[in-house]
């Protein structure tokens, strides 16, 4: 029964963020007190907490390209949760919060964990993801009992312990800096040694063992590096939250790039600006934890390079799409345009909203609209003539410019020769031809158009008996163009 | 049995690939049994075989990518590791991450690996090598594009042209033709054929039979034994095409159809 109470407090301290610290003193200083007491740098303590915040961002994003390149994120958390019991039992040991002892017993509490993790694969059928989700809540659940345990009995001074969980970075001690700095140094050393041997094992392992590559050294020196990042990152951002630093970066470098090498630099530096951002915002008020913020403003860097990279980012794409949509209605009307004069033999070069609306099928308001597109793009000019009918508002009356009939021509163009190359070469019905014309008219290339033109021998009519503008006819104005 | 042209190779150690009753098994469970083989310089060897009947296996553990369980493995009369520089390797594409951040140069360069030591740099000698290679695989305009974007034809194309960066004198390649196109496997095999003209010994595991008949100079027919080995006249046989696939395949009965209409010459 008291084990079960133990649990329950334990899940219960896990389930609350309330205990996740802020940097700072306890005055109640106004935010742009602080902001500039950050920015100056001069209080010692928030020198440290930086220091070791853009540490352990440069940590995290290096190794978790590897991480997230080699799909062992959930390794990762699971490395994170199988070092509590060994924290509980390093303090144990020491009978005191001794930085030294703690980090052995992570340390050795972490490599417990994978070595359970290599049994299971080695002797059982059970899926990797499986096997993690089993070593990952049992050691969890060790080092709270633990942790619990040591809180309930009562050591002398057992107050820094649960930052272990969530993170505290008012207790950073230089101790912490300087396993930091390790940590980094071994992580750039390991990664500048052996990049090549890494690119080409992560790629493709068959041939980098053919090679002579010693893959499984190779991975693991990567596990236990990862550990150690784990491990001294745990006093930062806690046991829940520093696997999210070792896949948060990497994952959002993976969005944009194509390079290993870039991969490193762009995962390292936006681990190094969350972790100085996160602090930053967690010294700006009371109640406002470090750790977690540093996590969200990776998170948050994620969400801004998802929409604003290049190629394919949403906003990307969306303007893009945006522009094509303009361009395909620009092409519309004027290939309208086009029609209405063909209908009157070219004979006029007036054309009224009205006879637009008719042959768009479109409400008034939408034709003035795209006529004052065109107008702006410099296809068209445009007057207000009085109506026929007296009763109705003056009509808009437009005459293309030089510029306006030769993109029109070209449209028009582009939509008849697909239509005869649809039906010459690829055997379509006449009547089947228009929908996929009406598409394809606006991609065609000029390379494309030429082309169809060799092949079908500069035809002159299209399939429905109406007449193809060429090329050449559009270049020297030998069409019969309104006066 | 036909057992190749072993009766009148005298020096042994020069073979570029000599196999002694080679015995491989994983977690127990026999993969192949008592293999012999012995493949001179400049040979043209296809694999052939049904699922399972240890394709992959022989050439990983000529690659010493496995250790056997009896039977050794000599590399132009030596032991494989010794010798590893002097292979070139083609694995199967499934075992390769194509989502990873690489671009097709740095793909093609890692042939170049195998000639550094742990530390030492690359150089313009091996770029240079590595730009040629790809062209003569018509790959150079797709040098800076990610792995990924790439068709599987062209894909395979990019590993040909990292085996040719090799620069080995031996090249086992596992399935090239595998989800390739029929014009990049006609690509494929004439560049093969000019390896072989330039005095390169190569073993290809092979999946088509119709093909393998065509492709190779020699065929090694493997069902977990070595059940036949020798020139594709000599081994391309009804009775022993049977014997390696045990009557069990379709294709196999097709192709028995066939070889009995048009005997071999």
């Amino acid at each position: 029964m008291k084990n079960w109470v133990i649990i329950f407090g334990g899940l219960l301290i896990s389930s609350s963020f309330l205990e996740a610290k802020q940097i700072g003193s306890g005055e109640d200083l106004n935010w742009l007190t602080q902001a500039e007491r950050f920015i100056e740098m001069k209080d010692p303590s928030i020198r440290k907490v930086a220091l070791g915040a853009l540490l352990m961002g440069l940590s995290c994003g290096l190794i978790g390209s590897y991480v997230v390149t080699r799909r062992l994120s959930l390794f990762g958390d699971t490395l994170s949760h199988a070092v509590l019991p060994g924290i509980a039992v390093g303090f144990i040991w020491a009978g005191e919060k001794e930085n030294f002892s703690l980090l052995i017993g992570a340390g050795i509490a972490g490599f417990a964990g994978v070595c359970c993790l290599s049994l299971l694969k080695k002797f059982t059928k059970i899926h990797e993801d499986s096997s993690l989700g089993i070593v990952l809540s049992a050691f969890y659940a060790l080092g709270i009992c633990l942790l619990t345990r040591i809180q309930k009995v009562g050591y002398t001074d057992q107050s820094g312990l649960d930052s272990f969980m969530f993170g505290q970075v008012t207790s950073l001690s230089s101790g912490d800096i300087i396993s930091l700095l390790i940590t980094l140094l071994l992580i750039g050393l390991f990664i500048t040694i052996n990049f090549r041997q890494l690119l080409v094992t992560g790629f493709d392992p068959q041939f980098s063992k053919s090679i002579g590559i010693p893959n499984d050294f190779l991975q693991f020196l990567l596990w236990m590096l990862i550990a150690f990042c784990v491990i001294s990152s745990l006093q930062l951002v806690g046991v829940i939250l520093v696997s999210a630093m070792l896949v948060i970066p990497a994952a959002t470098a993976s969005l944009f790039a194509k390079r290993l090498k870039n991969y490193l630099v762009l995962s390292s530096l936006l681990g190094a600006g969350a972790g100085i951002s996160g602090t930053f915002f967690s010294f700006l008020g009371k109640g406002l934890p470090a750790g977690p913020l540093i996590v969200l403003f990776s998170a948050f860097l994620f969400l801004v390079i998802l929409f604003l990279r290049p190629e394919k980012g949403i906003i990307v794409c969306w303007l893009k799409a945006r522009s094509e949509r303009s361009r395909i209605i620009i092409e519309n009307t004027l290939k309208a345009t086009f029609k209405i004069l063909e209908q009157k033999d070219f004979q006029e070069n007036e054309i009224t909203s009205l006879e637009i609306m008719k042959k768009r099928g479109l409400s008034r308001r939408e034709v003035e609209r795209e006529i004052d597109k065109l107008a702006s793009s410099g296809f068209c000019t445009k007057n207000l003539s009085a109506n026929d009918e007296a009763n109705l508002p003056p009509q808009t009356v437009m005459i293309l410019t030089p510029k306006g009939w030769e993109y029109a021509c070209k449209i028009v163009r582009n939509h008849r020769l697909w239509e005869l190359y649809l039906t010459n070469e690829a055997q379509y019905e006449p009547d089947h031809v228009h929908e996929d014309a009406e598409k394809i008219e606006h991609v065609l290339g000029e390379k494309t158009v030429r082309q169809i033109e060799r092949l079908l021998k500069n035809p002159k009519l299209d399939p429905h008996g109406k007449f193809i503008p060429s090329i050449t006819d559009i270049h020297q104005g030998n069409l019969p163009r309104p006066s | 049995m036909v057992s190749g042209h072993s009766s009148y190779v005298m020096k042994h150690h020069d073979l570029p690939i000599e196999v002694h009753d080679l015995t491989v098994s994983y977690q127990k469970k026999p993969v192949l049994y008592g293999v012999d083989l012995e493949i001179e310089e400049g040979s043209f060897v296809g694999i052939l075989g049904p699922n399972g009947a240890g394709k992959s296996t022989l050439i990983k553990t000529i690659m010493n990518m496995i250790k056997p369980n009896g039977g050794y493995v000599k590399i132009f009369g030596d032991r494989p590791r010794a010798g590893i520089k002097r292979i070139g390797y083609i694995p199967q594409k499934e075992s390769v991450d194509w989502d990873f951040p690489v671009t097709v140069f740095d793909v093609v360069l890692m042939g170049r690996y195998g000639h550094h030591g742990w530390l030492s740099r690359i150089g313009k000698e091996d770029r240079n090598k590595a730009s040629e290679c790809l062209e003569q695989v018509n790959m150079l305009a797709y040098a800076d594009r990610p792995i990924g974007n790439l068709s599987g034809g062209q894909q395979q194309r990019v590993f040909l042209a990292r085996a040719l960066a090799q620069e080995s004198a031996v090249y086992l390649m596992d399935e090239p033709f595998a989800g390739v196109d029929a014009v990049t496997e006609k690509t494929i095999i004439s560049i093969l054929q000019e390896m072989k003209k330039a005095g390169k010994t190569l073993m290809v595991v092979h999946h088509d039979l119709a093909s393998a008949k065509e492709y190779f100079d020699q065929l090694l027919l493997l069902n977990m034994r070595k059940v036949a080995f020798g020139s594709v006249s000599e081994v391309y046989t009804h009775e022993l095409l049977q014997k390696t696939y045990g009557g069990k395949l379709a294709v196999l009965s097709e192709m028995a159809t066939e070889v009995a209409k048009n005997p071999e010459p």
